[in-house]
């Protein structure tokens, strides 16, 4: 905890001492930013995938555990609203996240919507084979972009972990599954503070080596700005082509649509989202996580982007899992809406 | 690169809460928020307090603060009636409201736009000799909530009337919060072509979570003025429970982040939302303030 004060002190209680250190190292990243301005708008994806991640990466991060009939109905659900991807659970040990116990029974009780997948989360090959004996089809793999956090979070380094996942992948060929691959921490550490871009890229250009054939860009923490993003993709699009490219941002500073938004602008489209803002900060407590899928929806469809979601059925599936778990959407657009 | 934030929590944020707090509370406020570096901070209304209760305690609020050097304390003043009697209680800048949709201007304030405009010419008038400086506010950028729809040139008609009849700067308000970064784009394109950019400032709702986003985008577009309110205080009126205003914090943290000066200390700001979310008794609606706090 001590040492996620000390990150936060040094991040975003800008001293003036921290904000002049900003100012100086970020004048290419304004610039940037206002040159983006001229051609605002008239370079975005006329289409963005959404890759829902309520159903795992959301109710794995949620206090309350709920019964697989209500996951499979939220999932059912998520399907009816138009997503093409629906993250449906995990194959890592219940003792380790005792909320995706039922995997097996999850991935055996959901309707398969036709054109639609449902990756599942795999962070060794026993997982894996467990995965595909239970019916998986797609499956994604965890790397960290800070060897503390891999430390902390699967006890072993980057480097070991990447390892661990060749295994995976190989297999995974074999049996002609996709994989996805996560780095996380892209944008900032809660051991290590500021991540280098660099690092992300050496990570994510080893994960799509390996035969992953998307890589998802998560701010763990959500401390992630504009400037940073713009930074970090840069680096990233060097050792991976973009349109193999994801950002999973979190909205724990609020700054989620921003980051997508300028993720967008540099040619990105696939972006990471959890229903009604799922799944809060492990690493704050209390502090919110995943941006919500309804508000980046909202703006996409705002800004002309089709997704092929129903936003209205993505609401309802929303309200159902808000009821299941006996708490408020964390979706300004849920809010604005049911109020109304 | 320098962003003026302009801080609308004590009155915009304060007249849209549904707790009434009292005056000391108020000035207490203001003065934390001068301390934390803020530039320009909505002190109060000239409205009559038939209408907004809330804000009837305006000439108080107006001798009671301690007024920092170098920092602006506007008041609104929807008439000439309430500019004197603003300029009496010391006021040194008034701001003005008018709206892009009619509808929202009769159900507002009962009149047409252009009546209002008129009224308006008033105020500027008298402030032009009295040496007062006059913000105006264009409301329903975006989208309004009776008409729906708003015609970007309708505010830029709009806008360019404030502007000439001697306004400095036209905040431009998207008031519930619909607005999308493609449809402020296209807003602001329409606007800049009849005021010229640095003279604008936008006025972004977070009701639909779309207000940093939509600041982002109007960065890029060489807007410098971004208002906002402590804590994100001030719900919104035509929806229920919803929120309002975005979240000075919130701000703050994304232009900071951005390596944009603003002179604003953010832990001091904190601290100010702090104390006002405690004397309202209510939960801040800043992401920034969610997650250090919990630390």
């Amino acid at each position: 905890m001590a040492a996620v004060l000390r990150f936060v002190n040094r991040t975003c209680f800008g001293s003036r001492m921290g904000l002049q250190c900003l100012s100086l190292s970020r004048p290419v990243a304004v610039a940037k930013l206002v040159q983006d301005g001229a051609s605002a708008g008239k370079t975005l994806p006329e289409r963005v995938k959404i890759v829902e991640v309520g159903p795992r990466d959301g109710l794995q991060n949620e206090k309350t555990v709920v019964p697989s009939e209500v996951k499979i109905h939220l999932i059912d659900m998520l399907s009816e609203a138009g997503l093409s991807v629906i993250e449906a659970t995990s194959f890592v040990s219940p003792k380790w996240v005792p909320q995706m116990a039922d995997q097996v029974e999850v991935m055996m009780g959901i309707h398969r919507r036709p054109g639609v997948s449902y990756p599942v989360l795999t962070p060794n090959l026993k997982g894996f084979l467990a995965a595909v004996n239970a019916g998986a089809a797609e499956v994604a793999i965890f790397g960290a972009a800070s060897e503390l956090f891999s430390k902390k979070n699967i006890n072993c380094s980057v480097d070991e972990s990447l390892q661990r996942f060749e295994v995976v992948t190989k297999a995974a060929k074999e049996a002609g599954v996709p994989v996805r691959g996560y780095v996380s921490c892209v944008l900032g550490c809660p051991y290590e503070g500021k991540v280098s871009p660099d690092k992300v890229a050496q990570v994510a250009k080893r994960l799509y080596s390996m035969g992953c054939y998307e890589i998802s860009l998560g701010d763990t923490i959500g401390v992630g700005t504009p400037g940073g993003m713009t930074e970090m993709l840069q680096a990233v699009s060097r050792e991976v082509p973009v349109n193999a490219l994801a950002v999973h941002c979190h909205d724990t500073y609020g700054q989620a649509l921003a980051n997508i938004l300028i993720a967008l602008q540099m040619g990105i489209s696939v972006v990471d989202s959890s229903v009604a803002g799922l799944g809060g900060c492990p690493y704050a407590q209390g502090a919110s996580g995943n941006v919500a899928t309804e508000d980046v929806v909202y703006m996409l469809h705002g800004l002309g982007i089709q997704t092929g979601v129903d936003l209205p059925k993505l609401m309802d599936a929303g309200a159902f899992i808000c009821c299941s778990l006996n708490k408020k959407t964390s979706s300004k657009v849920a809010q604005a809406t049911c109020k109304l």
